[in-house]
């Protein structure tokens, strides 16, 4: 294949596709929301359990989508875990930002570390929605919305 | 039997010499989408605008009674087109949504009353399925669905048994936008008129397929696009039997489709200027009717045997992509591959394919019905026009093939 596809598919990107983590129902859980993609039938669940404290002590994500949106809901339950509250919806902005090329991933200020991976996905403006489609869920989830739709 | 001088042809869209990603050319198989346009539709639109500019049924001057006659000549061209008897049997919308939408809201308020009931199928285009559910809203009508089977193919045994002294409308489509099933709408046709039902074919994949003949299908309304037909978007068209236009009260109002306006009365405009309201795209409609002229350039019977043969090689080299399974193996198809991939997402494939320079259409195609028939989000579509050829199928499996093994490997 070609440079680009590399660039959007690349290993591990492929490898979070084949071997989401986290990607169960879980349960109990403080926060949960349903995420959706009406375009594609992309349809996300994402699971919080939030401590008193305000520290995101497990994040996990299940249901149907294509590899970049699960790559993408696998990676940010990794990074969420131990982040505080207010640090996972910093974290959010930063991919928000990072996807839609607002954010240059080169820059010292960002903490996305692996996920950076997605940078080059603004050059497939009809794929972002996919990447993006976990995260907003997880936001969702934090303000304690049951629905979140991409459109 | 004439043979398509397939090069020539594809010299006449300029579109099929665009370059895709990586400078790649374009193997557009989105055509179930829209088509490309051919130069002389494209030209049509430019010398329009070049030398014809002028609204039509109002002016006395030169260019308006040009671009009256030639837009009341496309008219003509489409009633020929279709088989129809009448010239103002032929209505211009801006497609075949809007068309519908012109069914649902004129001939269904006034003659569609609680309890009467609309039959539709599972493969219907969402165009065809929400217009009567708002209709439902409204009237209290009842909206039943005829099923298909795992090949995609309608079951008519059902349909039978839908049909009641209740039903007033069948509305169904005539070929599958997202399975390619060729409907027997003729049959479809003179069993709801056995119940005394009206029917309407929505012929927006159909019209590109192969000829329609209006008066042979006895069909009460059918529509169609002009940009699935090699036409420009923005402009289709209502074809109507007379006495159910005479029946049916005006969609919209305004200018063009009144007589005379008083602030105590205003009489219609007679047929077709009563479903005509304001200024219509003139320059589409003149431009629909030389894409008409376009493919009545090319002999139909060779257009229908060249695409059989691009469905059987598409059936065949997509059979040998390891995973890949076909949604839709209708026994009359037209070159529309529906399918999914053991493992990769519909979205992925396209996105794959895009980067060799295929352009397929990927989701559940406005036909979630369908996707939720067969259990899946969506499927990967491949649509073909008579300008495809043998060798871009190849570059597809093969590309499809090489998206497997990045996925697997």
């Amino acid at each position: 294949m070609t440079t680009h596809s590399e660039d959007l598919y690349q290993q591990v990107i492929l490898e979070h596709n084949k071997r989401p983590r986290n990607f169960v129902e879980l349960s109990p859980c403080s926060h949960e929301a349903e995420g959706y993609n009406p375009l594609c039938g992309d349809h996300l669940h994402v699971y919080l359990r939030v401590s008193d404290s305000g520290v995101i002590e497990e994040a996990a994500f299940h249901g149907d989508g294509c590899a970049i949106s699960k790559a993408s809901g696998s990676m940010m339950t990794v990074a969420l875990k131990g982040k505080t509250v207010a640090e996972a919806k910093a974290l959010f902005e930063e991919f928000r930002k990072l996807v839609t090329k607002e954010l240059d991933p080169a820059s010292p200020e960002q903490h996305l570390g692996k996920l950076t991976v997605f940078s080059g996905i603004w050059k497939y403006p009809s794929r972002v929605k996919c990447a993006i489609l976990a995260w907003h869920t997880m936001n969702g989830a934090l303000d304690q919305k049951k629905t979140v739709s991409t459109e | 039997m004439p043979v398509l001088d397939i090069d020539k042809i594809r010299g006449d869209f300029p579109n099929l010499a665009t370059r895709g990603r990586d400078d790649k050319p374009i193997i557009y198989f989105d055509n179930a989408a829209t088509t490309f346009k051919p130069c002389q539709v494209i030209s049509s639109t430019h010398s329009h605008y070049c030398h014809r500019t002028a609204n039509i049924h109002r002016g006395v001057h030169y260019l308006s009674e040009e671009a009256t006659a030639e837009y009341e000549s496309s008219r003509e061209k489409v009633r020929a087109f279709l088989g129809a008897r009448n010239t103002f049997e032929i209505i211009f919308t801006k497609g075949s949504t809007e068309s519908i939408n012109l069914v649902a809201a004129s001939y269904g308020r006034k003659f569609i009353k609680s309890g009467d009931e609309i039959i539709i199928s599972e493969m219907e285009h969402h165009s065809n399925i929400v217009p009567w559910q708002l209709l439902r809203e409204e009237t209290g009508c009842v909206l039943k669905v005829i099923p298909f089977d795992d090949n995609g193919e309608l079951i008519l045994e059902e349909y039978r048994k839908l049909l009641s002294p209740r039903t007033k409308l069948v509305s169904v489509v005539h070929v599958s936008n997202s399975l390619g099933t060729v409907n027997p709408v003729k049959e479809i046709i003179r069993l709801a008129h056995a119940a005394g039902a009206l029917a309407l074919v929505d012929a927006a994949q159909s019209v590109s397929h192969a000829p329609i003949d209006v008066g042979d299908l006895d069909c009460d309304f059918l529509v169609f696009s002009g940009h699935k037909l090699y036409g420009p978007t923005g402009v289709g068209v209502l074809y109507a039997k007379e006495k159910l236009l005479e029946s049916m009260p005006p969609y919209q109002s305004g200018g063009d489709m009144i007589l005379s306006v008083t602030f105590e009365k205003t009489i219609f405009n007679r047929l077709p200027y009563k479903f005509e309201a304001g200024t219509p795209n003139i320059a589409g409609v003149i431009a629909l009717g030389e894409a008409i002229s376009y493919v009545n350039s090319l002999d139909a019977g060779a257009l229908i045997a060249y695409k059989k043969d691009l469905l059987a090689h598409g059936h065949k080299v997509l059979s040998q992509v390891p995973g890949l399974r076909m949604i839709g193996m209708a026994k009359e198809k037209a070159p529309i591959f529906s399918f999914v991939i053991d493992g990769i997402h519909a979205h992925d494939i396209g996105t794959l394919v895009d980067r060799e320079g295929v352009a397929i259409r990927t989701g559940h195609h406005c036909t979630q019905p369908v996707m939720k028939h067969f259990g899946i989000p969506g499927t990967a579509r491949a649509s073909l026009a008579f300008y495809n050829t043998k060798e871009e199928l190849d570059i597809f499996a093969a590309a499809l093939k090489k998206s497997i093994k990045i996925f697997h490997e």
